[in-house]
């Protein structure tokens, strides 16, 4: 089947297996092998891309299919240019991450929450990331990365997007 | 705390991650990020029964599914030879594939080599495998009967694997009989699994010089190499093992899996590169799990609380094949830590292993090799104690601790603890958390009828493995190894035998670097996992990598530094006995005023060498004298609820020494990390198996692991004791709180229940379990 998905600001057009998951898509028809597949059961979010400018959503529960005609924006779309995004900058400042593979997905899920709740308390933090599994970091240094990245995005002159 | 790390000033600053910027941005690089021209995927076919005989494999409809090349059997790899391997430590050997009958669910039966993914998935669906049920055994006391044997491939006709003990038996049992007071306790610790947030996978391919290119999740390439080598007939040259970045570890990328057998034993036979990736349900059902360790805890005391005597005796249920991933003379890992941080006279500790048809494994999860289970049982042990006497808790333990003065302290069971003042580190635990207020606060909650618990753990690890003497794995010494090149600017690039998965060896060998040379560790790359580069080492797990290639390293710096003198006294034009290191400089002893530092030593060592040998590298293998004995205190405070079972755990406290720390930050962050495996273990986290042997928790919406909304808040402290026999004397930290922390929640829940009477429960503590055992104890109360 053909699809048409806008990845980072990219369109790839590309004919895939009507049962191609978005994950797969990204990492292997568009080479984006930032987001990253833990699970077999959506369980662990490795996998969460933003979708629509908005919305996180778990790319091994959704097809290819299901991306066509859609914006999605990955771990690779985050930085503008040599700039990290905020939340880039807060993970590594906070030391919000060990072994990296849970960070992309963490990160764009922390996207979403911002994009929902520019403030968000360490509860709200704590719960909106409860889709995502780090087996590292024991969480604590993932809330503090989120909270700097709030911090920064919400001056006035914001690097944030 | 610094986070700045300058030239010179490098060791105990909590600098950023170096390797953070490629994992940011998505720019890691896994093994399932690798794809080669040609390559073909892999997939296994695994087997539903427990314990079934073969009857017959067909392949015909597999072959027939678009897309699929070729599909192998056991009796394919019997027949080449490869049809078993041998398991790390030695004494066992494992089917590949399954060869005449499955000893466990999902063992892996067939491999099917495919175009893609897909169709790997859908040839392994369609090949037709006939199964005779055989009858089961689940658990290891039943195999203890040997009604059914489970391993007639074996010469010996029995279930049990082996016995190992440690200590003096009769004079245990003698110290135990006269003793006035004694607590006896089974306890269980249950069956996990580690579940890396990357599953374990490969990619295998031989180049056109007809070398094998295997790209692994490995946490010990070198010793993948020398394996494959002595299993495959590869001559070792022709093996080139890379270990690219790995999503996690904790003992599960230890083993030699089937999965990597087959991706190579494919990917000669087809002459294309295969890519194995398993599935999490493949890596929970399959893949190195650990604990599964029944424990009889006895312990003998005075009447004021003095320890005489202790005795464990554990029945362990190693699975289907003894794959424990073990040094060759600790078939029951490094068990004989469990006097732990107390001076007992006498002990005896004694283990019997059995197959089961359940999976294999035993693997050192995030632990040095069964510390975990011996800390777990002591310490579990001692609060039993403190209730069955009417002691407080740290005061049993104060009473009992080894002395500061008593370093280096030979224990019961032969080790040498090396050094620590646990009494200093119980008392900036209890006051940094308020213990007596919170055993105020408890009291009026008791009267209230409410339940609160508090919960100590004050352990002992010991880790670093280790001495030649003593450790080996299938013969190899467990040294490590670092070697270090300086350029001619100063720059330099250190590589070393382990392998971080997430412990952040990028920055903090660089640090160990930095601090000993002068350097900036900005300027210093770290390069490990690829065996054609790396110096050969036993990679990382068990706590290892900091005080054996750490110390490597800082050893390595050294000779570099000794050859730089050389080349300073040319440059300060005087004798080499004349200069000295001092300040992060080279100076002429005595006049502060003529310096010249590492980097320009550097650049004459390339271009103004004199009579000295040009250059400027170095490397060092490291024995280890001893092992290195972290140790902590742990306090969990919970409140338990008292309708519904719940568990809250209100504060938890780790003060942990770990010697000279490197880089703060990352061990808080390994801190954060162990104890959230801890909690996790605790409560949530179990691999059952149904008497059938159907194993009940494959994926993770049935094999919990905690979310940020579980997990409490950490708070953390430090006590040092500088380990006197490492160059730096640091200790290593990683599995300090997975190791410390189950019984500290365990001890808070039970001190929670104790009003009504409950004196254990299990691991994982659910709220299910809670709630019946508050229910029982108000029945008994009736």
């Amino acid at each position: 089947m053909k699809v048409k998905v806008t990845v980072n600001g990219i369109v790839y057009a590309r004919d895939v297996q009507p049962r191609t998951l978005l994950a797969y898509f990204l990492r292997e028809d568009c080479g984006l092998t930032g987001t990253h597949v833990g699970c077999d059961t959506s369980s662990c979010g490795c996998c969460v891309v933003v979708m629509d400018g908005g919305r996180a959503v778990k790319s091994c529960t959704m097809f290819a299919v299901q991306a066509d005609g859609h914006e999605i924006l990955t771990v690779e779309g985050l930085a503008s240019g040599a700039a990290l995004h905020p939340l880039q900058q807060g993970f590594w400042d906070q030391h919000g991450l060990q072994c990296g593979y849970c960070t992309p997905g963490m990160m764009l899920a922390s996207y979403a929450l911002l994009k929902q709740n520019p403030k968000p308390s360490e509860a709200d933090i704590r719960e909106g990331l409860a889709g995502n599994l780090c087996r590292c970091t024991g969480y604590q240094n993932i809330v503090k990365a989120v909270q700097q990245a709030a911090d920064k995005m919400r001056e006035p002159v914001s690097a944030g997007r | 705390m610094s986070t700045q790390a300058t030239a010179g000033h490098a060791l105990g600053v909590a600098m950023k991650r170096k390797e953070d910027p490629r994992f940011i941005q998505g720019k890691g690089h896994y093994v399932d990020d690798l794809t080669f021209p040609g390559m073909l995927y892999l997939a296994l076919v695994r087997s539903p029964y427990p314990h079934a005989e073969i009857k017959n494999i067909d392949i015909a409809e597999a072959m027939k599914v678009p897309g699929v090349k070729a599909v192998i059997t056991g009796k394919d790899l019997d027949a080449a030879g490869l049809g078993w391997l041998p398991t790390f430590h030695g004494f066992d050997k494992q089917m590949v594939l399954a060869i005449g009958k499955v000893l466990f669910q999902y063992q892996e039966v067939a491999a099917v080599f495919a175009e893609s993914r897909e169709a790997a998935a859908d040839g392994a669906e369609a090949v037709q495998v006939d199964y005779a049920p055989l009858p089961v055994v689940a658990d290891p006391f039943t195999s203890k009967t040997d009604k059914v044997l489970l391993r007639p491939d074996r010469e010996q006709k029995t279930n049990h694997i082996f016995h190992w003990e440690v200590g003096d038996k009769d004079a245990t049992a003698r110290a135990l009989a006269s003793s006035p007071r004694r607590i006896k306790q089974r306890l269980w610790f249950q069956r996990c699994h580690p579940a890396p947030l990357e599953p374990c996978g490969c990619v295998a391919y031989f180049d056109t010089m007809g070398r094998l290119q295997f790209h692994v999740t490995s946490q010990a390439p070198h010793v993948y190499r020398t394996a494959l080598a002595l299993v495959t007939g590869i001559p070792e040259d022709k093996i080139h093992v890379i270990s690219p970045d790995i999503g996690g570890g904790f003992g599960n990328k230890v083993p030699v899996y089937p999965g990597y057998v087959c991706a190579i034993v494919g990917a000669l036979k087809i002459g294309r590169p295969v890519k194995w990736i398993e599935t999490r349900t493949e890596n929970l059902t399959s893949t190195g799990f650990a604990r599964d360790y029944h424990m009889d805890v006895e312990i003998g005391a005075t009447d004021d609380g003095r320890v005489t005597a202790l005795h464990v005796a554990t029945t362990a249920d190693h699975g289907a094949f003894d794959a424990a991933a073990d040094p060759s003379k600790y078939p029951a890992g490094i068990f004989g830590i469990v006097t732990g941080s107390y001076a007992f006279p006498v002990a005896h500790a004694e283990v019997d292993a059995y197959f089961t048809n359940k999976a294999p494994g035993g693997i050192a999860y995030r632990c040095s090799f069964r510390v975990t289970e011996a800390s777990y049982a002591i310490e579990r042990g001692m609060d039993i104690l403190a209730d069955e006497l009417g002691l407080d808790a740290a005061e049993l333990r104060r009473k009992n601790f080894i002395k500061k003065e008593q370093f280096p302290y030979p224990s019961a069971l032969g080790f040498t603890y090396d050094s620590g003042d646990y009494h200093r580190t119980l008392d900036t635990a209890l006051e940094k958390i308020g213990y007596r207020q919170l055993l105020k606060e408890q009291a009026e909650k008791r009267a209230r009828g409410e339940l609160m618990g508090i919960g100590l753990s004050t352990f002992t690890e010991v880790v670093g493995a280790g001495p030649s003497k003593h450790f080996d794995i299938l013969g190899i010494k467990m040294f490590d190894s670092a070697e270090i090149r300086i350029h001619p600017t100063g720059a330099g690039i250190v590589r070393a035998g382990t392998k971080s998965q997430g412990q952040g060896h990028e920055t903090t060998w660089a640090q160990i670097v930095a601090e000993e040379l002068g350097l900036d560790p900005q300027t210093i790359m770290v390069e490990e996992g690829d065996t054609d580069t790396a110096p050969y080492g036993l990679g990382t797990y068990a706590s290892r990598s900091t005080p054996t290639a750490g110390a490597a390293i800082a050893m390595a710096a050294r000779r570099i530094r000794e050859k730089a003198r050389k080349i300073a006294a040319h440059l300060l034009e005087v004798g080499e006995t004349d200069v000295e290191w001092k300040d992060y400089k080279f100076q002429v002893k005595g006049v502060p005023s003529k310096t010249v530092t590492m980097k320009e030593v550097a650049f004459a060592a390339y271009t103004n060498m004199a009579q000295n040998e040009p250059g400027l590298e170095a490397t060092f293998y490291y024995d280890p004298p001893n092992m290195t004995y972290p140790n902590g205190t742990y306090v969990a405070v919970v409140d338990v609820d008292r309708e519904t079972g719940e568990v809250k755990v209100r504060r938890f406290l780790a003060v942990d020494d770990c010697g000279t720390i490197i880089n703060p930050m990352v061990v808080e962050g390994q801190i954060h990390g162990g104890l959230t495996e801890g909690f996790a273990i605790a409560f949530m986290q179990e691999i059952q198996y149904d008497a059938d042997g159907n194993n009940l928790n494959t994926n993770f919406t049935d094999y919990l692991l905690p979310t940020s909304l579980e997990t409490p808040h950490w708070e953390t402290d430090k006590t040092t004791t500088p380990s006197p026999h490492h160059p730096i004397g640091a200790k290593g930290v990683g599995e300090s709180p997975n190791v410390g922390s189950p019984a500290a929640f365990v001890n808070a829940v039970i001190d929670a229940l104790s009003p009504l009477g409950v004196r254990h429960i299990d691991m994982p503590i659910t709220r299910d379990k809670v709630w019946r055992a508050i229910l029982d104890a108000e029945a008994r109360k009736k």
